[in-house]
């Protein structure tokens, strides 16, 4: 291209089209991002919650065999990067697998399924630690009154421990819910569409590095932000009334 | 596994060295040394200014510390990488820019743990000092942070443990560190994954776990030497 047509192509351009998320298909680039992570996210949440229940729930029996396969599972997930935990999903595991299995899953957005059994597994970890602490901290009159009334361990567990453990565990589980929402962007190392994924396709195609990483940054505050409000709502509605 | 260890074990410990650069685990340790030593000083100026009692200081402290809290690492791995070849010129070394990127990271996270420490002296300990005719300087100097700092040992300690797994991000700009190494390894056999990535779990996890346990010898021995005074367990939630 000539110094004049340059100089022409510049002219034509309003400074408003010249805005990244103006120019077509970027906005909606980024929207479809964004619906990926909290897709991603939405996920990984709910999965974590219920599989940190039940390990929880697990853990606070005598079975000192099921104690110790769960401090083990909870200590690997502690000491080994997210990263790391991701590659061993989506390179390692499939590998083991069975031929169709492996077909199936790569026909079925292996990237997304892998990051999102990562996840949760990894968020579930840390937040079974919460929940058993905020077990702990439910004083042992609970279980016993509970167990006199004719309750099973699953019912006692279900109706009369859990439930105050997650109002003593609140604040803990708001903080991983933060950590999990912001490690869903690790996602994108595996190919995963979701936002930074799309941020970094805008940046790679206009070569608008800083308003890309600006764009990207803006949505994860805003969102973590969110989630920290929702949180402070959440810890507010169940606070025990004082007696 | 084994035959993998033999095969590329001093790849995955040392990398190149000493024929090319410093790599591989080697690499992961000495990064997560640096930024903490690093992050350090600059952690006690966050924490100070972010209990100043002059507003715009403290609310410029507050904005940095909130604004890190809420990206992810990775977005700041990407902001250095744009952003550190603009200040130190072109030819930058990534090695540079992972550094940067974990020091500006890490300074607000262990900003809040000095702040932590520092709100969780009785504040008898100020107003006795300002009783004495002591300046602020010295109050803070003297008598504060000797105090804070001393029980916020563990808290301090245990941030290694979390640098140590957060310079696995390093792999994404192309530093040559144990991920990065593991990386090249599987790249090479192609046909283990599992095996390759299942030795980089497993060397993670047996640094990371002794490194804890080490913390934790020592917060006991903090605790005895101090009982009678309530020692600081700062937790804040960095799970990388």
């Amino acid at each position: 291209m000539t110094g004049r047509g340059r100089i022409a192509c510049r002219s034509v351009q309003s400074p408003m089209a010249d805005l990244l998320l103006a120019r077509p298909g970027y906005f909606a680039l980024l929207l479809h991002g964004l619906g990926i992570t909290a897709k991603l996210f939405a996920v990984s949440w709910v999965a974590a919650i219920i599989v940190a229940s039940v390990l929880t729930a697990i853990r606070a029996t005598s079975s000192k065999i099921a104690q110790g396969v769960i401090a083990l599972f909870v200590e690997y997930h502690r000491n080994v990067p997210g990263l790391v935990q991701l590659f061993v999903w989506y390179f390692g595991v499939p590998q083991l697998l069975p031929r169709d299995w492996q077909r199936w899953i790569n026909r079925n957005d292996g990237e997304f399924l892998m990051a999102a059994i990562a996840l949760t597994l990894y968020a579930a970890a840390y937040m079974s630690e919460d929940l058993r602490s905020g077990l702990r901290s439910v004083s042992s009159g609970q279980s016993q009154a509970a167990k006199s009334l004719g309750l099973t361990y699953t019912q006692t567990m279900r109706f009369i421990l859990l439930p105050q453990a997650l109002r003593n565990a609140l604040p803990a589980l708001v903080n991983q819910t933060l950590a999990l929402f912001k490690a869903t962007s690790l996602a994108m190392m595996i190919g995963v569409a979701e936002l930074m994924h799309a941020v970094r396709q805008m940046e790679n195609e206009t070569y608008r590095t800083f308003e890309a990483f600006i764009v990207a940054s803006i949505c994860y505050l805003a969102i973590s932000y969110l989630l920290i409000y929702l949180g402070s709502v959440a810890s507010k509605r169940v606070a025990m009334s004082k007696r | 596994m084994i035959d993998i260890l033999r095969d590329y074990g001093l790849i995955l410990l040392i990398g190149q060295y000493p024929q090319g650069p410093l790599g591989g685990l080697a690499m992961t340790l000495v990064l997560a040394a640096l930024a903490l030593i690093i992050s350090f000083p600059l952690a006690i100026l966050v924490g100070l200014a972010r209990v100043s009692t002059w507003k715009p200081l403290a609310r410029v402290a507050a904005f940095y510390v909130h604004t890190v809290r809420g990206l992810h690492l990775l977005l700041v791995v990407f902001w250095a990488y744009f952003l550190v070849p603009m200040i130190g010129g072109k030819d930058i070394n990534a090695t540079l820019m992972m550094l940067f990127a974990l020091v500006v990271y890490e300074s607000a996270y262990m900003g809040e743990i000095v702040r932590a420490g520092i709100v969780a002296l009785p504040t008898g300990q100020t107003q006795a000092a300002r009783a004495l005719g002591l300046s602020t300087p010295q109050i803070f100097g003297s008598v504060v942070l000797p105090q804070a700092l001393f029980n916020m040992i563990p808290s301090i300690l245990s941030q290694f443990v979390v640098l140590v797994k957060n310079t696995s991000l390093a792999y994404v700009i192309g530093v040559d560190e144990l991920t990065n190494a593991a990386y090249q390894v599987n790249g090479q056999l192609l046909t283990k994954p599992f095996e390759v990535y299942g030795l980089l779990a497993i060397s993670y996890f047996a640094i990371c776990w002794l490194l804890g346990r080490g913390v934790s010898l020592i917060e006991r021995r903090i605790v005895k030497k101090r009982s009678g005074a309530t020692p600081v367990a700062v937790t804040v939630s960095q799970p990388a």
